[in-house]
């Protein structure tokens, strides 16, 4: 029987369509990749039962402060989490299940490294809950993987992605693309062997210089040569929704293709700007409550984020994010899924963003659509859906 | 007062980096006119614009006391001219107020097109010209062929030329005495006539007001005088009267030949004229002399701040140089490209350049310079006649009957290994040649060419295809009809007022295909593909497209990007709302800045 209270939050999720998630970040990885900007740290030794510990008990607080919901999914992202004891991630698990309610289906998913001693890990992660990995391979050309900084290589990334296949229920990997003098032959080539592997989600983003990452500094120096222009990468984009439709692995998001029903329901809840619980250092969390949406940001700093932890909260700070804010957040994560944004909900929060004016001219160029009820982007308009939201922004 | 035939009055006519500078500095130490912990290098250029560019904007003067190997001691006045041609007038007034030149030409260089120019100034200023080769310890000088090429070129005689070296201060005592010996005292000049006297330049000091350097001809002027401008009419009592040695020295009078100043309370540089005459209030002289013209702009351009919030401090930057520039015209513009702005007028390219480098330094505001143009006489159908000073401010050509344009003749001179890109430049530039002579290893083209082909990048090509070895000079040569048009540039069907040009229709495709190009780098790609055109009237005589944006997206965004994310775009958004907005296309400023640069 429903209490007047959960009937609410009901209501509540209904709106927010995306679910509920747990997002886990292990921020330590081997070493760090040249492109990447994600809060990763390279230490020489991690106490992985102090850092089970400090995650459970982070897990055991958010779930004090959102009961009575159910969780769809759970992920382990960084950082390396394949890096993780099995017995890390089994402690972590252990308290998300006494702290909520899980759905029947839950997805649990952990990013992994495809080399040879994370491989003979997969066995231990499994057993420990975890039903789906999402291998960063990177690239299927050794010469492309040692530049872009990566440990693994093409033989070992097959046997990982062999041996996951048969460990998981569900498995997808990380390509990067438009790579340092790459052609759109040799993408052709590529993503068509990635394509014949067999797996039901692929993760393909373009390269990105990010500030402040060893790629953006050679960048700035002008000594990161080789990168396509806007034309090639726009060819690539297209040729990369060819090659993954004929087989059935189409767009489901700007970057991510998969078999209809094999997404990645986690992710889904961040672009359907659903709740979500953000454990660990750097982390960001986004959780409904009391007709109020709570952003929290954990520390960055692992040494300090652990401190913090067992002190009582890794959060550096909590805040109210204001209507216009959710607004905007909304129209820029929901417009990356074809599915579009409900204007109803958009508009209550913010009733100056995209105006009527703006969304007629961008029909007008066919790159979004609209009926009455929700605003989408055209395939032709997902390439520039930057300059879109922009022009949508207030 | 002093005996006339003990003054000598001279200036000193070079080419940049010939020497003048330094051969003043020598003439004044080695006569002890200054202390020698005083010296420093180039003493009478004041203005560190004028060190740096080694060129001479305002006159100046200093006086002399020379004790000459016959026993007398005499008053050598120096007067120190622009050497610009964009300072004719002023030029030829400081002539005027002197009888004799020295000509300094680089041993090691030979004559160049300004020293041309300003010799045959002084040549029409009657005055008595002594050689003066510079330079001759170094190992490259040739002063044989040098004096031969002076004879030659110039045809006075240079047999017995000043063999010097400003630098080592080898054959100044000689200088000196070729200043007394060659040079004529001033003409006639009758202490108790009414007064009479030039007024050869004036500027603007913080303390005194504005210093009127004159020349005196007639009569005597004293401290206490109450005078009056003859051209402009204006009345001062004189405060103040003094000779430059170079530092101020108070006099108590002024007789005929001398050269000094005054101070009487005058507020502008505006209310002085260069050339005007200056007379005695009562009982002053009956005409004017002769040769008075009031300075004309002839090269116009739009000042506009980059920083549209600095406009104010732009107008008072321009208010204070206008109070000491006379030549300098400014009115407000408004461009829908640049914002607010000033439309100014300039005696040339190098003035143009001078004010906008003082703006930029000395008030420390950024500008965008737009194309230079001149003054284009309309002749309307109706028998009216306009003068178009912007070309955004064009009637309808259905209502003009021609278009004059204003010509110039232009000396040029080369090494002969670059004179065939030095020809096919003029002709390029609609250049009619007028003469073409050779003298030594070097040839001298005479071209009448439109200022509108010159004060584009005219200066920069030359230097460009001759390796810096040509030397330009020019004078205005009045106007001609031609078939002009103005071009038009349309970005996304919306004209572009600011990029708009008056070319002549010949040279139109090119000027506006070269126009569209470059807009099509600067300009960023929009969702949607821009057409970019030149016009003229309704006709598109070029045209650009620019392709719509293809890509613009981050590829990866998860829950944890959210609040970055979002921040860079907003932030996106905002550099937008201060780009310019035509129509639907925004253009960032710095397109406007590298579109209209002149060297390119």
């Amino acid at each position: 029987m429903h209490s007047g209270n959960s009937w609410r939050v009901v209501l509540t999720e209904n709106w927010q369509r995306g679910g509920f998630g747990l997002y886990v970040h292990w921020p330590f990885c081997a070493a760090k990749c040249p492109y990447c900007d994600f809060n990763s740290h390279v230490v020489p030794a991690v106490d992985q039962t102090r850092w089970a510990r400090a995650l459970a008990s982070e897990v055991r607080r958010a779930a004090e402060e959102t009961p009575g919901r159910v969780l769809s999914s759970i992920f382990f992202g960084g950082g390396t989490p394949s890096l993780m004891l099995p017995e890390t991630v089994a402690v972590v698990l252990d308290a998300a299940r006494q702290g909520w309610v899980w759905a029947n289906d839950i997805e649990i998913t952990l990013e992994a490294n495809p080399s040879s001693v994370e491989a003979e890990r997969f066995r231990g992660i499994a057993e420990a809950g975890v039903n789906r990995v999402s291998l960063g391979v990177q690239s299927l050309r050794d010469a492309d993987l040692r530049r872009l900084g990566r440990l693994h290589d093409v033989a070992e990334a097959k046997t990982a992605i062999r041996v996951a296949r048969e460990t998981f229920q569900r498995v997808s990997f990380d390509l990067i693309y438009a790579r340092q003098d790459q052609t759109l032959e040799d993408w052709r080539t590529e993503l068509t062997e990635a394509l014949s592997m067999g797996v039901d989600h692929l993760s393909l983003y373009q390269l990105t210089i990010e500030q402040g990452t060893a790629f953006g500094d050679r960048f700035n120096a002008g000594r990161l040569r080789g990168l396509p222009g806007e034309d090639l990468s726009a060819d690539m984009y297209e040729l990369t929704q060819e090659l993954c439709g004929a087989p059935g692995l189409p767009a489901y998001e700007i970057s991510n293709h998969a078999r209809p029903g094999a997404e990645s329901r986690h992710n889904l809840i961040y672009w359907r700007y659903g709740d979500w619980v953000g454990i660990g250092p750097g982390a960001h969390g986004r959780v409904t409550h009391a007709h109020q949406r709570r952003a929290n940001e954990g520390w960055k700093q692992p040494a300090k984020w652990i401190e913090a932890a067992e002190a009582g909260t890794g959060d550096r700070q909590v805040s109210v994010i204001d209507p216009q804010n959710m607004a905007g957040e909304y129209l820029m994560m929901g417009l990356r899924i074809p599915e579009g944004i409900d204007l109803g909900v958009l508009h209550g929060w913010d009733p100056q963003i995209a105006p009527e004016s703006a969304i007629r001219e961008l029909e007008g160029l066919g790159l979004v659509w609209k009926t009455e009820t929700a605003l989408g982007v055209t395939p032709e308009g997902r390439l520039v859906l930057n300059s879109i939201v922009k022009a949508l922004l207030p | 007062m002093i005996p006339l035939n003990r003054i000598r009055n001279f200036s000193i006519v070079a080419h940049i980096d010939h020497g003048k500078s330094t051969l003043a500095d020598r003439l004044i130490q080695l006569t002890g006119t200054v202390q020698e912990r005083d010296m420093k290098a180039q003493l009478l250029d004041a203005m560190d614009i004028e060190r740096e560019r080694g060129i001479t904007i305002k006159a100046n003067t200093v006086r002399i006391e020379y004790p000459a190997k016959d026993g007398e001691t005499y008053i050598l006045n120096l007067i120190d001219t622009p050497g610009h041609v964009d300072f004719a007038y002023e030029v030829s007034r400081s002539m005027r107020a002197v009888e004799g030149s020295l000509l300094v030409v680089d041993a090691t260089q030979g004559v160049e097109a300004q020293t041309l120019a300003n010799v045959y100034t002084a040549i029409d200023a009657d005055h008595e010209i002594v050689p003066v080769l510079n330079k001759i310890d170094l190992p490259a000088a040739e002063p044989e062929r040098v004096a031969e090429q002076i004879e030659d070129v110039i045809g006075i005689d240079a047999s017995d030329a000043c063999l010097i070296s400003a630098k080592t201060g080898i054959g100044i005592p000689d200088v000196l005495e070729a200043i007394v010996k060659r040079l004529p005292p001033p003409h006639g000049g009758d202490p108790d006539a009414p007064l009479k006297a030039m007024l050869v330049d004036s500027w603007y000091d913080p303390y005194l007001g504005v210093v009127v350097l004159i020349r005196v001809m007639d009569g005597t002027i004293r401290k206490g005088d109450n005078i009056r401008m003859m051209q402009t009419g204006a009345k001062y009592g004189v405060d103040k009267l003094g000779v430059f040695r170079p530092a101020m020295q108070d006099v108590k009078e002024l007789g005929p030949g001398e050269i000094g100043f005054f101070t009487g309370s005058i507020k502008q540089v505006r209310d002085t004229k260069v050339g005007d005459t200056i007379t005695t209030e009562k009982k002053g002289c009956e005409t004017p002399l002769p040769g008075f013209k009031p300075s004309v702009p002839v090269v116009f351009c739009g000042l506009f701040p980059v920083d549209s919030n600095e406009f104010e401090d732009l107008r008072d930057a321009i208010e204070k140089l206008a109070l000491n520039d006379a030549s300098f015209s400014y009115e407000m513009e408004t461009s829908a490209a640049l914002g607010f702005g000033f439309r100014c007028g300039f005696l040339g390219l190098l003035h143009l350049e001078v004010i906008r480098d003082r703006i930029e330094r000395e008030y420390n505001i950024e500008l965008i310079t737009t194309a230079p143009s001149v003054i284009y006489h309309l002749y309307m159908k109706d028998g009216e006649k306009i003068d178009l000073h912007n070309p955004a401010d064009m009637p309808d050509m259905s209502k003009v009957d021609h278009i004059e344009e204003p010509r110039i003749k232009a000396t040029i001179m080369v090494p002969d290994d670059y004179l065939g890109d030095v020809l096919k430049l003029c002709q390029d530039r609609r250049g009619l040649q007028l003469d073409l002579t050779y003298v030594g290893g070097r040839a001298m083209a005479v071209y009448d060419l439109p200022l509108n082909e010159v004060v584009f990048d005219f200066y920069d090509r030359l230097k460009s295809v001759t390796k810096g070895y040509a030397s330009f000079d020019y004078q205005m040569e009045g106007y001609r009809e031609d078939n002009l048009v103005k071009m038009q540039i349309l970005v996304n069907d919306e004209p572009v007022d600011a990029l708009s040009m008056m070319v002549h229709r010949d040279r139109a495709e090119m000027r506006g295909r070269a126009m569209c190009e470059k807009l099509k780098d600067l300009i960023p790609r929009h969702m949607f593909k821009i057409p970019i055109q030149a016009a003229i009237g309704g006709k598109v005589i070029a045209r650009e497209t620019l392709s719509a944006l293809r890509k613009d997206v981050t590829a990866k965004c998860y829950g944890g990007d959210a609040t970055r994310k979002k921040k860079l775009l907003e932030k996106q958004k905002a550099g937008k709302k201060k780009m310019r907005q035509f129509g639907k296309v925004e253009i960032p400023q710095e397109a406007f800045i590298s579109a209209l640069k002149m060297d390119s």
